[in-house]
């Protein structure tokens, strides 16, 4: 059904000797995807691997440094604190996100009156969310004169420079990041479709109530869907950059609580254009996207159901 | 923004879409309550009146989560059409005044004319959509169709680098990129796109030509008709379904993209539309937010316009894939 579904089905089975009988043609329709394996991704990633050992910018030769520059990420309080602040986004953001995609997912029932305008409503947002321009509105809306403040002003509470403060800057991302709920949503509610609507019958007979249908049917049926939503958005939280650098001119400010990750590599790789550190640092980014995705695909053993 | 409506009510729920596999999932389930298969009241079927009470609950929140949604992008477009004093001080969506001029000083504010941004973008969505549409269906139909050495292998990274942070590339490519001088060039973003390095429309195009019957295939076949010829007569005019959600996707992400065009294009006459408004932000925004609101939303109508006309491919691709 899905690409990790797939994956995790694939890493259960063992390899079978294929018959090989369309090789050249195969391997003709695979060409420029060949390429672009060994040029685009492979390539350059074992470059990025030896260029985290070293010292580079961009002008003179690679100088090998050895381990300077992963001892010198031990020691960086910014990068620990971009750390922080990139794991908080992730560890609160998808969590509200895809409970607030289920949530709405559950509420459109099939058939309902108004099911393609609500849906069109919930789906849009994310599908501009990650452009400069919603950045640009976020900045203004939660800003100290902004639209936020002025709502709030409204009904006589005094509002703050949401962006403006190191307290609440990343909450106000997180919430951009929630308010995009509609893909997951749209994932929620085709897998909401399978159900057989037969179980509900069964457990409302057998006396169950909504909460206890919900639990007993609706997240196990529902978890390699909930499961592939979380690997999904985990990754592409990690990687968010734009909103970010919009709303801190790049800067991640203020006082670095916007300073994520990424924002963080950019600086260093594009910005004082130290490549080795920005190598050694995407490695580690590629380390723990990984590490999480394969916590995710582990874990998922005890509490993801497959039916088939 | 209420036109929406009108367009997606011939959608996924109870219409069968044909060649989708996954079709199955989203048009399968017997009606619960008053509802047929096809989602239409069923006659004769009076909900009684603690369900009426409910369903009045139920919109009423999703009425009220609709608005919270849609207000702050309403808002923006209001805004864009008042002077930038009022903008701080009006919150609701009525314009007084109509304040037509922050549209043409947005677009002159920068060095060059906005047109000039909104070509660089079309220029790169378009070579874009052309790459990922021609590479990834030849891989499709390859991982989908045919067998050969290390085809595993090949699909397990395939599936890998689906994953893969760009981040841990950008570095060297960049590097690269810049040795063979592409930098400010548009072919840092678009010759990737050649070499069907979106792998998830590879995965999306497979789930779909995995869909059609292969009798379709091996009577072509049987008629002497080669891989290529199968390809391009049988399989690829089956799959248009699934090459306009890849054209769709390709339109918007590459359009909303950021990051690439931020590192490659640094000449203010190769920038796209989002880094022309970051630069905006840099020059004049802070203080002419009519004027950056007018642009934003010249950005963003294209993006609104490609969600508009091609919802029901986005959603039916969601589906089957779940790429966001």
């Amino acid at each position: 059904m899905s690409a990790i579904a797939e994956l995790s089905r694939l890493s259960k089975t063992k390899g079978q000797k294929s018959p090989t009988r369309d090789n050249k043609a195969g391997h003709i329709f695979l060409l420029p995807w060949t390429i672009g394996l060994f040029l685009i991704t492979l390539g350059p990633m074992a470059m990025s691997l030896y260029l985290s050992f070293t010292d580079y910018n961009l002008l003179q030769a690679p100088e090998f440094t050895g381990m300077e520059n992963i001892e010198r990420m031990l020691s960086d309080d910014r990068l620990h604190n971009s750390l922080r602040v990139t794991f908080t986004y992730v560890l609160v953001g998808v969590p509200l996100q895809l409970g607030v995609a289920l949530g709405v997912a559950m509420l459109l029932d099939r058939g309902m009156r108004g099911l393609s305008f609500y849906r069109s409503i919930f789906y849009l947002p994310s599908m501009l969310g990650s452009s400069v321009a919603i950045a640009v509105l976020w900045k203004q809306i939660f800003g100290t004169t902004g639209l936020v403040n002025q709502l709030l002003g409204l009904v006589g509470i005094e509002g703050m420079g949401w962006i403006s403060d190191p307290d609440t800057s990343l909450g106000s991302l997180i919430l951009l990041n929630v308010w995009t709920f509609g893909s997951p949503m749209v994932i929620f509610l085709a897998g909401l479709r399978q159900i057989p609507a037969m179980y509900y019958e069964a457990a409302s007979i057998d006396g169950a109530n909504k909460w206890r249908q919900f639990l007993s049917i609706t997240i196990p049926m529902l978890s390699p869907i909930i499961f592939f939503n979380l690997v999904l958005q985990v990754i592409g939280a990690f990687q968010n950059f734009t909103q970010a650098f919009i709303v801190s001119n790049g800067s991640g400010g203020p006082a670095d609580s916007t300073m994520f990750f990424t924002l963080y590599l950019y600086q260093q790789g594009f910005k004082q254009f130290d490549m080795g550190y920005a190598s050694a640092m995407a490695w580690l980014l590629v380390i723990i996207v990984g590490g999480f995705t394969a916590l995710n695909f582990f874990v998922s053993k005890y509490w993801v159901f497959y039916d088939d | 923004m209420t036109n929406q409506t009108s367009i997606s009510h011939n959608d996924l729920d109870g219409t069968q879409v044909s060649g989708l596999d996954e079709a199955a999932m989203l048009g399968g389930q017997p009606p619960v309550g008053g509802t047929d298969s096809n989602g239409k009241k069923v006659k004769g079927y009076r909900p009684s009146g603690r369900a009426r009470a409910r369903s009045l609950i139920k919109h009423t929140i999703l009425i009220l989560a609709a608005l919270v949604m849609i207000y702050p992008l309403l808002w923006m477009i209001a805004s864009s059409f008042r002077p930038n004093d009022l903008i701080f001080r009006e919150a609701g969506l009525v314009i007084a005044n109509v304040e037509w001029e922050n549209y043409p000083n947005g677009w002159d504010a920068l060095s060059e004319p906005f047109s000039k941004y909104l070509m660089n973008s079309a220029i790169i969505v378009i070579g874009c959509i052309l790459g990922n549409l021609v590479s990834c269906s030849m891989a499709a139909y390859a991982f989908a169709r045919l067998e050969f050495k290390f085809k595993k292998t090949m699909f397990v990274l395939m599936l890998m680098t689906i994953m893969l942070p760009i981040h841990v590339i950008i570095v060297p490519q960049y590097i690269m990129f810049s040795q063979i001088g592409w930098v400010n060039t548009f072919w840092p973003i678009i010759v990737p796109k050649l070499l069907a390095t979106d792998a998830f429309f590879i995965f999306l195009m497979i789930q779909f030509i995995r869909g059609i019957p292969r009798d379709m295939d091996e009577a072509a076949r049987i008629d002497g008709a080669g891989h290529a010829r199968t390809f391009f007569q049988i399989i690829l005019p089956l799959m248009v379904p699934a090459l306009a959600t890849t054209a769709i996707f390709t339109f918007i992400w590459t359009w909303s993209d950021f990051f690439t065009s931020l590192i490659y294009l640094t000449n203010p006459s190769n920038y796209t539309v989002q880094v022309a408004l970051n630069a905006f932000i840099d020059s004049t925004g802070e203080s002419n937010w009519g004027a950056l609101f007018a642009m934003s939303i010249v950005t963003l109508v294209p993006v609104f316009l490609a969600f508009l006309f091609g919802q029901k491919f986005l959603i039916k691709g969601i589906a089957t894939t779940g790429i966001k």
